[in-house]
């Protein structure tokens, strides 16, 4: 039950993320009956997961949001500005209902009693207060058990296999029959088509999307096994359509485009008048079933899709089916015919998910299957383990004599690339999109533009960009802070905006993107931007910075990530207690990151938060120095120069300065500041890695030499060692042995690493200052 | 790994496992004990008590190694290949414990764990919690739990 529980809840993420898109298209103009439809669709399967486990509450928040939706959908009410925000309102109360029943309080007390019935009231005001029989809960569970029917595989295929798309009506109900199309195609695939990668399934499914697809396979010519040529298809396939309204032939023969070389097809346009046989006898064979009426003529239809009808469809063909499958089995999933046979289970499904049904989940978005993240990383770490022995085995046959042969040479080179491959595979599991991270942001928008009396929207793009799963969660406390503070110092009240010439609505834009492989995230905001004498004169005064001193655009821009800075006027419920962006800074920088702040004046702010891929592997310099061997992350290296090449001035006590074009930057001997050697190495004969923080600050770190750059995997020291200063992590060379990724910020800031401060003066108050 | 002491016919008993530290026999529950192995190289690392030898790579796990022998206040071991490094499971951290040799396991009584004589040097005394008379030989058991301070102490 827990585990059942467990799945709901999980689903209604999904639908959540279904519905704030649609609310966002909605918002945007962007809206279509789809959409509507779509909305309706999640809320629906929200009530119907609710109402299976008697949290009856979320039950009948959930109907009065639904009835809502519908009258939308209907046309009775308009989807106007006040209506989406109320709709908004509404999916920000259901999502607390859903967290509600999630901790076990349903019955209990509730998070905010006065808006729940303030919403409700709104939401039966818009419907007008009617609209109780659609939908009732036995509906709603009828739909959640279609959508477990509808995952159902069956593999022992009969023949004549009959597949309904789920949704529509099978016979000719009373829904339009004159309005839609009809067609019959006959199909069959040439050994070319799977040969270049295409499969029929997918074709059906995409045809599954433009109406009611019933498919048919006809398995005659398929030679008994030992006989098989499993190169050679020879499955005939006959789909039936119901098109959609609207949905014109050649949008069918689209889904063809790509294939039309490597197989044969023929759509054939069939009068409405005429029975479609393959739907007649779905309709038959459903009837057989108990509990399942089909051909229902009202609105909201109880599904169709039923694929398991296996015992009940028996056919003089079985023995023929059962070696096509049992011919699958052998022959693998390799190119040809013989998986044919496997995939006809997978179209069941598909093609009675997509959202052309009504009562199917809101996403079409593909197939997933839920696997506890622990399996994933235990995955991952073995794989990570498999890539360190790949490269030991292959420096150790390095070591061998020339005369070893060229075919161990391939199979190694194979090796290297599977196990890469397999990593990378590996790493895409984890990989989240952005998606449901930024619709959180979109609701701490609407509520802090709430709090602090401000009209605002939120613009993402990039929602589809992928990162590590860690990270998206992380990324949540520190993109709250940033929305909320760009809502309440960045935007401007309206009639300040009016009188700049403004929209009185404020954009905050949101955005993620790949670039260089890091994941960029920017925010940025149409407020005032950053006031620079204010943000001075703040420093000044909280002893951040000296009077004098002269900074530089991004330096004081920079000067807000210090902690204990706040420019608000006045502290206010939203932000502004002085912690913020310190925070923020610190979570992006444990997470491996960067973030960095520019801003207009009166044209607005953007930070933005650059991040690595995945915590599991980074890019890094592998250098020694005085007989170690360390790692230094490339994210901070700027530039490598050989220090008999640069211009180097001693300047006492064998400490020394790098002059560049625009500067002096200190000399820190590595293995000096982490404690490996007493003195400095022999300079001229070092090279200097050219590094640069966050704030801008140049450092150049002197090795004994630079080994190559290439990516590392992490792994963990706290946990059977705990955290050393200037140690982030450490990491497995290819040799077996163990080098240390070195923390560069956390290093610098270590006392005695840095060169003594009357010389570098400048230099050190500004490592002073971003400790 | 050898035959076991022969048991004696009450008290709740136990199976420790014994090692050689300074030519002295010593010892540590038998479950504490993940494995032995050879003795291998180690990575140093900065900014840690001078007993951490340094890191090993124990199969894709980065596993901190600790000089017995210094820990215990008897002088840095000269590790030597034939020094063996016993890995350790301690709540839930591993630690690989470097040894000069490993002896046997034997099944004790709990009974038999006597004080420690107030002779040994003070720092072997914080880490022993008792000694085992067996035949002709004392061995000393080991507190593994006040080797490895917390995390935070060994790091610091």
């Amino acid at each position: 039950m827990d585990d059942l529980r467990n799945g709901f809840f999980q689903e209604c993420d999904e639908l959540f993320e279904g519905l704030v898109e649609g609310l966002n298209a909605l918002d945007e103009g962007r809206g279509s009956r789809e959409t509507i439809n779509a909305m309706f669709r999640a809320v629906h399967s929200i009530k119907g997961g609710a109402g299976a486990f008697k949290l009856d509450q979320l039950v009948s928040f959930a109907h009065a949001f639904e009835t809502a939706l519908d009258d939308i959908r209907l046309g009775k009410v308009a989807a106007d500005a006040p209506v989406v925000a109320l709709l908004f309102t509404a999916s920000d109360h259901l999502s607390d209902l859903v967290e509600a029943a999630r901790r076990g309080r349903d019955r209990g007390r509730e998070a905010d009693p006065d808006r729940a019935s303030a919403v409700l009231r709104a939401l039966k005001a818009l419907s007008g207060g009617e609209g109780d029989a659609s939908g009732d809960p036995t509906t709603a569970q009828s739909a959640v058990v279609a959508e477990f029917e509808a995952i159902k595989l069956d593999l022992g295929l009969d023949d004549p296999a009959v597949f309904a798309g789920a949704g529509h009506p099978a016979g000719a109900g009373g829904d339009g029959a004159d309005r839609t199309g009809r067609f019959r195609i006959q199909f069959r695939a040439y050994r070319d088509l799977f040969e270049t990668g295409n499969d029929p399934a997918l074709l059906f499914r995409a045809l599954g999307e433009l109406g009611a697809l019933s498919v048919r396979v006809d398995d005659s010519a398929v030679a008994p096994l030992g006989q098989f040529d499993w190169c050679e298809p020879v499955l005939n396939w006959t789909l039936d359509l119901v098109a959609k309204p609207g949905v014109a032939e050649d949008r069918l023969r689209e889904v063809f485009e790509f294939v039309e070389e490597v197989c044969s097809f023929e759509i054939k346009r069939i009068p409405a008048a005429q029975s479609l046989s393959g739907q007649a006898e779905t309709a038959d064979l459903c009837a057989m079933l108990p509990g399942h009426s089909v051909g229902d003529a009202g609105g909201r239809t109880p599904p169709v899709a039923e694929p398991d009808l296996g015992d009940g469809a028996v056919s003089g063909n079985e023995r023929a089916v059962c070696e096509t499958t049992c011919g699958a089995t052998t022959c693998g999933e390799t190119v040809g015919q013989a998986s044919a046979p496997a995939d006809e289970g997978q179209i069941i499904g598909a093609v009675s998910a997509p959202p052309v049904s009504e009562c199917a989940p809101l996403d079409g978005k593909g197939h997933t299957i839920r696997v506890d993240l622990q399996r994933v990383d235990r995955l991952i770490n073995l794989v990570g383990e498999l890539v360190i022995s790949e490269s030991m085995l292959s420096q150790s046959m390095g070591a061998l004599p020339v005369s070893s042969t060229a075919e161990i040479d391939i199979a190694m080179g194979q090796l290297k690339q599977l196990s890469g491959m397999l990593q990378e595979s590996v790493m895409a599991i984890r990989a989240q999109p952005v998606r449901g991270l930024f619709q959180r942001m979109s609701r701490i928008l609407r509520e802090s533009a709430r709090q602090a009396g401000k009209s605002a929207r939120l613009v993402t793009q990039g929602e589809a960009t992928e990162v590590d799963k860690t990270v998206t969660e992380r990324l949540v406390e520190p993109l709250t802070h940033m929305i909320r503070n760009a809502v309440d110092h960045g935007l401007e009240d309206a009639d300040t905006r009016r009188a700049r010439g403004k929209t009185e609505r404020g954009t905050i834009t949101l955005t993620a993107a790949h670039r260089s492989g890091r994941v960029v995230i920017t925010l940025s905001d149409d407020g005032g931007g950053i006031d620079r004498d204010k943000v001075r004169a703040m420093a000044v005064e909280k002893g951040l910075i000296a009077p004098l001193e002269t900074l530089s655009r991004s330096e004081s821009d920079n000067l807000l990530f210090l902690s204990g800075f706040s420019t608000a006027g006045e502290v206010s419920n939203l932000s502004g207690r002085g912690v913020g962006m310190d925070v923020v800074r610190a979570e992006i920088q444990s997470l491996g990151g960067r973030v960095t702040l520019a801003s207009v004046a009166g044209e607005g702010t953007t930070v933005t938060i650059s991040l690595p891929l995945t915590l599991a592997v980074m890019e890094g310099m592998i250098v020694q120095t005085a007989g170690e061997t360390i790692v230094v992350p490339a994210t901070v290296l700027r530039e490598t120069v050989l220090a008999s090449e640069a211009v180097v001035h001693e300047v006492m006590n064998g400490d020394s300065v790098l002059q560049m074009r625009d500067g002096l930057v200190p000399i820190v001997d590595l293995g000096r500041a982490l404690g490996y050697s007493a003195e400095t190495g022999p300079l001229a004969a070092q090279s200097l890695l050219l590094i640069e923080d966050d704030a801008g600050n140049r450092t150049a770190l002197a090795v004994d030499r630079m080994i190559d750059q290439r990516e590392v995997v992490i792994k963990g020291l706290e946990q059977n060692f705990g955290q050393v200063p200037g140690i982030a992590a450490a990491t497995i060379l290819g040799d077996g042995r163990i080098a240390l990724i070195v923390d560069i910020e956390q290093l610098l800031a270590l006392p005695g690493s840095i060169a003594p401060p009357e010389v570098l003066q400048n230099a050190e108050a500004r490592g002073a200052r971003h400790v | 790994m050898s035959e076991r002491a022969a048991a004696k016919a009450h008290g709740p008993r136990r199976e420790i496992f014994t090692f050689v530290v300074g030519d002295a026999g010593y010892c540590i529950e038998i479950e504490h004990v993940l494995e032995i192995r050879a003795w291998t190289e180690t990575t140093t690392m900065p900014q840690t008590p001078e007993y951490v030898t340094g890191l090993m790579n124990l199969r894709g796990i980065v596993v901190p190694v600790i000089d017995l022998s210094l820990r215990l206040g008897l002088g840095r071991a000269a590790a030597t290949p034939r020094h063996v490094i016993i890995i350790v499971r301690v709540s839930d951290q591993t630690v690989g414990f470097l040894v000069q040799g490993v002896s046997d396991i034997l099944t004790v009584e709990e009974g038999d764990l006597k004080p420690v004589p107030r002779v040994s040097l003070p720092a072997t005394q914080s880490f022993v919690k008792g000694v085992y008379t067996l035949s002709d030989q004392l061995i000393r058991a080991v507190d593994v739990h006040q080797i490895l301070p917390d995390r935070d102490g060994m790091a610091a």
